[in-house]
Parts: structure tokens; C-alpha cells; sequence
């Protein structure tokens, strides 16, 4: 009870801060805070696999994603600047928008069936990690996966490939043509506030 | 466990809506790529919660697809966002209007 507590205020804290960071190396840190956070609120809710699947892909792989783009980006020019901040020209809107949604939110929680139901007879809570019929375990899961999921299973494979197949094509070597049309924009953007500031 | 479902889809709510702030009010699509994150990251608890309150292992497989989408994502987010710099030698996502059609 009180270490959902805990972990929901880093929870919200951790993303507040992600948010609201000028620099995105911050951001980032706080993301992972968020991301490690979230691992140990997967394990509160039994789902074991999915705590670690979540350390080794979110933090291992997609935050490394961002830090090495920022790495890119940042590298041989000024430092990310933010530019003029637009907080003030769309506080009210966003604010507004955020809030109705929420209350939405709130609405449909709160009219929701909310207790916990004993778990099933057949699937137990508890148990050593990775037996079969344990809930969350790795056995449960995979058995899940390869069998009655398998269908979404493969299709997930596909949008990994579709990716990857989509990243070569946007980052890959420039074409060409479009080399023209980029030089003349690049001489008309260089007075302007450089997004990337290298330190603080 | 003595926790109502409740907690747990209420931490995701807010969760979820910090991530749609960042996109709504921040300008650096890198920051709102991270708000994106949190955003699928908030489904996800909601999902893992739902699951073991129903003791299912669907919602499980489910946040198992959508962290394969969310990298994918994040993947050709990050690309799109290193090709716009390469071209325009900015990253506002204000100043780049040049893709509606």
C-alpha cells in the first residue's frame, strides 16, 4: 500500500519533470526514472516478464535510441536552445483540452467495477518465478504468446520490419535532388535560434 | 493484494495526460516524442493492471505489442526527426509546416 504510494508519486513526479525539462538530456534522466519506476509497479501487479521486459527495452533500447539522436544532433553546432517558449500562447487551450479529457476519464473510472477479484482457481498469484499456470510468469506468458497469441505475435515482427524498412528510407543518404532545395534553406535558417544547445 | 484497480488506472489517467501536456505545449519534437512514451506507457500500466485484476493473460500480450509499437515508433519518430534537421537545420515543431500536403 505504501510502496504504491512511493512509487506513484516518482511515477508522476519523474514524468512532470520529463516534461518539463528545457534540455532534453533532462527529460531524458527523468524518463528513465520513469521507466524504472514503472518496472516495479509492473512487479507489485505480478507481471514479472513484463517488469523486465520493460528495463531492457524501454530503458535499454529506446531510451539509448534518444540519447544517441540528441548525441547526433547535438554534435558540431550550437547547443539546443528552446526558442521561444509558447507555454503562455497555448496554457489555455492546452489546459482546457487536457482537463475535459481527463474529466472523461475520471468519469468512466469512476463508474468502472473497480475491486480486485480473487484470482481464478485454476491460475494462482502466487509462486516461483517462471512456473507454468503462475500469473505473469514467464512460462504463462510464453505459452500465451506462442500459442493463442501467436497471430499477433507475427504481425508484431511485421511493424518491426515495416520500421526498420521506414528508418533506411528517412535517415538513409540524402537523395540527390533534394540537395538544392536544402542548401538554400540552410542559408536562410542560419541566422536562426540553433534548437540544440550543446550544455546547459 | 489489498490495492483497488482504481489506484492503479488513476495513476495511468494522470500519467497519460502529463504525456498529452508535453505534446500539446512543448516545441521540441524530441521532448514530444518522450511525452508519447509516456502516454503508451501509461496504457500499458492501465493494461497490466486490468490484467491482473481480471487474472488474464491477454492484457499482458497486449502490452507486449505495444511496446513493439512503441519502439517502432520511437524509431521512425527520431528518424523523421534527424531527416528535418538534416534539411532544415532546426527542429521547432512550429517552424516545420513543410509536410501538410
Amino acid at each position: 500500500m505504501i510502496l504504491f504510494y512511493v512509487l506513484a508519486i516518482l511515477l508522476i513526479g519523474s514524468a512532470i519533470f520529463t516534461v518539463t525539462q528545457k534540455s532534453p538530456v533532462y527529460s531524458i534522466v527523468g524518463l528513465l526514472a520513469n521507466f524504472l519506476t514503472l518496472a516495479a509497479l509492473y512487479f507489485t501487479l505480478d507481471a514479472e516478464f513484463l517488469g523486465v521486459v520493460q528495463i531492457v527495452v524501454y530503458s535499454g533500447a529506446i531510451l539509448m535510441l534518444f540519447v544517441f539522436v540528441i548525441a547526433l544532433l547535438s554534435s558540431g553546432i550550437g547547443p539546443f536552445s528552446e526558442g521561444p517558449n509558447r507555454l503562455p500562447r497555448v496554457a489555455g487551450p492546452a489546459a482546457l483540452t487536457t482537463f475535459v479529457a481527463f474529466g472523461f476519464l475520471a468519469f468512466a473510472v469512476l463508474h468502472a467495477p473497480l475491486a480486485l477479484p480473487p484470482a481464478h482457481a485454476s491460475v494462482s498469484t502466487v509462486g516461483p518465478v517462471g512456473t507454468a499456470n503462475v500469473f505473469g510468469s514467464v512460462g504463462d506468458f510464453g505459452v500465451a504468446l506462442f500459442t493463442v497469441q501467436l497471430l499477433p505475435f507475427e504481425v508484431t515482427a511485421f511493424i518491426l520490419m515495416v520500421a526498420v524498412i521506414g528508418v533506411v528510407l528517412l535517415a538513409g543518404d540524402a537523395a540527390p535532388q533534394r540537395t538544392r532545395g536544402a542548401h538554400e534553406r540552410r542559408a536562410k535558417s542560419a541566422d536562426r535560434e540553433p534548437i540544440v544547445k550543446a550544455g546547459r | 493484494m489489498p490495492l483497488d484497480l482504481a489506484n492503479y488506472v488513476a495513476l495511468s489517467a494522470v500519467m497519460f495526460f502529463i504525456g498529452v501536456a508535453g505534446v500539446v505545449i512543448r516545441r521540441n519534437p524530441l521532448i514530444v516524442l518522450m511525452s508519447i512514451e509516456l502516454m503508451f506507457n501509461a496504457a500499458n500500466l492501465a493494461l497490466v493492471a486490468f490484467s491482473r485484476a481480471w487474472v488474464n493473460n491477454a492484457g499482458h500480450i497486449f502490452v507486449f505489442l505495444v511496446v513493439t509499437v512503441a519502439a517502432a515508433e520511437a524509431a521512425i519518430g527520431l528518424a523523421i526527426v534527424v531527416a528535418v534537421f538534416r534539411r532544415a537545420k532546426n527542429v521547432d515543431l512550429d517552424e516545420v509546416a513543410g509536410m501538410h500536403g
